[in-house]
């Protein structure tokens, strides 16, 4: 096999599916191209490597669970929890995706340029260098970094929406979700809070945006100076009185 | 985890049953292959008149005659027949399915304002609650429920699905949890005009039971799913209320949410809950329900499970997922995810 390898995955279980992307990548292809995908879960799931993944079609749910290294570009929509537990490596997912995006991500980057359903980013955490990264385009729904633990959510409301979730961060502990415009206090989860964005807090994500404008061929710039709500812990142990008694 | 999906033409265009087939066959995963069925409306049109009574058998000598006496007693049997199956390897008959298309005499119901449909409720709960052996499972005028215990294609096959037509189809895949799987507890479930698929548990049964059965409304199917059929009947037929308030005392704004309202909107919404309380929900959900004119999905408030809508000319999708809708109609447009709680209607145009 060569450097590029194209897979028609039409009506192909997603079994032998990988199976046949795991063995391009271990004969060294740097480039697979995969037609007519349609509901195949667990693509490029626990893969390693350097290789990129180009998804035509919609792909099934856990997209690129556990992966390690390699990027993948959806041009689709994508089902629930692309990138979870990821550890390292992109996804960029070119229109929406579903429930539990990014869901107990470790490492790495997903970029999705429309919209995510609900709990965004749940449960995503961060280790010394280990600090994922979820980047929404447009919109997400109610329980947005519902218990997140650590890493960067970023909600940039291109499409000029405000964020009307309920339970935002509703049990954070770790991590910063920054979404664009003002968020109502009465959205804010339990163990929330907001904050205005500080000009440090704008240079800080502003390389991240720039990634992310350049994935989709945007202008980063009104992005960037837009207006924004960071959104952090209260406490880093919200819950430390939960279960202890006199 | 189970797989729904559900399809309504809304200017009543008839579907075969092989792309329903074919879109829940790619949700296999949601499943595991102890309970998969369909339901088309506008089955029968050549009984249309007629309560189409699907009944499992577990025996055809003695409980049969007991049925048709009853049948007998409050009507008329205007033709019955095996419903035709098609044996698969895999897939043990355990019942054997009937149909009865009848007819009741709805002067034996005088005091009621929908007598045939009170003698046909009332002979599905009698049957089913009197262990006799057989068990209505789909008794609507010019509707089939098609299920079993089996994976999403051997169900299909067995009935050879793709031989009906019907204008809305609802399908499920179920992955039983908390009971365990049988044919009667394969979805959809059915009373009269309305079918339900579901996808979840509904946390609160207990209470939503209690209420339902004090209406005469008696569960026998040993899972949880069946009362909403009964709720939704007792709602919309019985309560005269319009499905997208049906659906709103079934799973309601959260009363912080009613708070934030314009006062009109709070004084209906307070209403609603006080006095459908016992029918609200809980639980983890993503229901699809349809009548002869409608096709209803929602979820519960928190959205525990997934609802995809999808649109393409008269044509309303309602599934778990997008790859399953897309399966059925590659050139589906508008694809969407509904805010939890929030009823997405197609009805049928008049």
């Amino acid at each position: 096999m060569g450097k590029n390898v194209t897979i028609d995955a039409k009506g192909m279980h997603y079994t032998p599916l990988n199976r046949m992307i795991r063995q391009a990548v271990a004969e060294g292809s740097e480039e697979i191209v995969l037609e007519n995908v349609l509901g195949q879960r667990f693509i490029a799931n626990g893969l390693r490597g350097e290789a990129t993944i180009t998804v035509h079609g919609v792909p099934g749910g856990d997209l690129c669970m556990f992966m390690s290294g390699p990027t993948c570009v959806v041009h689709g929509n994508a089902d629930h929890a692309p990138g979870n537990t990821m550890n390292d490596g992109k996804v960029v997912i070119h229109g929406s995706a579903g429930d539990a995006v990014a869901h107990s991500m470790r490492g790495g980057t997903v970029f999705v340029r429309d919209n995510i359903g609900y709990r965004g980013g749940i449960h995503m955490k961060q280790y010394d260098e280990k600090r994922p990264i979820l980047v929404v385009g447009k919109n997400a729904q109610s329980f947005l970094g519902e218990y997140m633990a650590g890493g960067l959510l970023i909600v940039l409301g291109m499409d000029g929406s405000t964020y009307t979730g309920r339970g935002v961060g509703s049990g954070i502990h770790g991590g910063e979700i920054i979404i664009r415009g003002d968020v109502d206090e009465s959205l804010l989860g339990v163990g929330a809070t907001k904050l205005p964005l500080t000009d440090d807090d704008r240079m800080r994500i502003a390389p991240v945006i720039r990634e992310f404008a350049e994935a989709f061929g945007l202008d980063p710039e009104p992005l960037i100076n837009a207006e924004y709500t960071r959104i952090i812990p209260a406490s880093s142990r919200p819950f430390a009185g939960k279960y202890t008694w006199e | 985890m189970c797989g729904i999906i559900g399809v309504i033409d809304r200017q009543r265009r008839k579907m075969d049953g092989s792309a329903i087939k074919r879109a829940l066959s790619m949700m296999n995963e949601r499943g595991s292959g102890e309970g998969a069925g369909y339901v088309a409306y506008g089955a029968y049109p050549e009984y249309e008149d007629c309560y189409a009574l699907h009944v499992f058998f577990d025996n055809i000598h003695e409980t049969k005659r007991t049925l048709e006496a009853m049948l007998e007693q409050w009507g008329h049997i205007v033709h019955d027949e095996r419903i035709r199956t098609y044996d698969q390897p895999n897939l043990r008959t355990v019942h054997i399915p009937w149909r009865y298309f009848f007819k009741p005499y709805a002067g034996l119901m005088a005091h009621s304002t929908s007598p045939e449909d009170d003698i046909v409720s009332q002979i599905v709960m009698k049957i089913n609650t009197a262990h006799t052996g057989a068990l209505i499972y789909s008794s609507g005028k010019n509707v089939g429920v098609f299920k079993a215990a089996g994976w999403p294609e051997e169900v299909a096959d067995f009935y050879r699905i793709e031989d009906y037509e019907g204008y809305i189809w609802l399908a499920h895949n179920r992955y039983p949890t908390n009971t365990p799987g049988w044919w009667g507890g394969a979805h959809p479930f059915n009373l009269l005009d309305w079918s339900v698929v579901h996808n979840g548990e509904i946390t609160s049964y207990g209470t939503n039971r209690r209420y339902i059965e004090s209406y005469g409304y008696i569960c026998t199917m040993f899972t949880d799913t069946e009362v909403v059929a009964y709720l939704m009947d007792h709602l919309v037929r019985k309560q005269n209320l319009d499905a997208d308030l049906a659906v709103r005392a079934l799973a309601p704004p959260f009363w912080d949410d009613i708070d934030r309202m314009p006062e009109k909107e709070q004084d209906l919404n307070r209403a609603l809950r006080l006095a459908y309380g016992p029918a609200m929900m809980n639980g983890p959900f993503a229901i699809v329900v349809a009548n002869h004119e409608m096709m209803v999905g929602f979820t519960d408030r928190i959205k525990l499970r997934p609802l995809v809508v999808g649109e393409h000319g008269d044509r309303l999708y309602i599934s778990s997922e997008e790859a399953a809708i897309r399966a059925m109609d590659p050139n589906v447009e508008r694809i969407s995810m509904p805010p939890a709680g929030k009823p997405i209607i197609g009805r049928v145009a008049r």
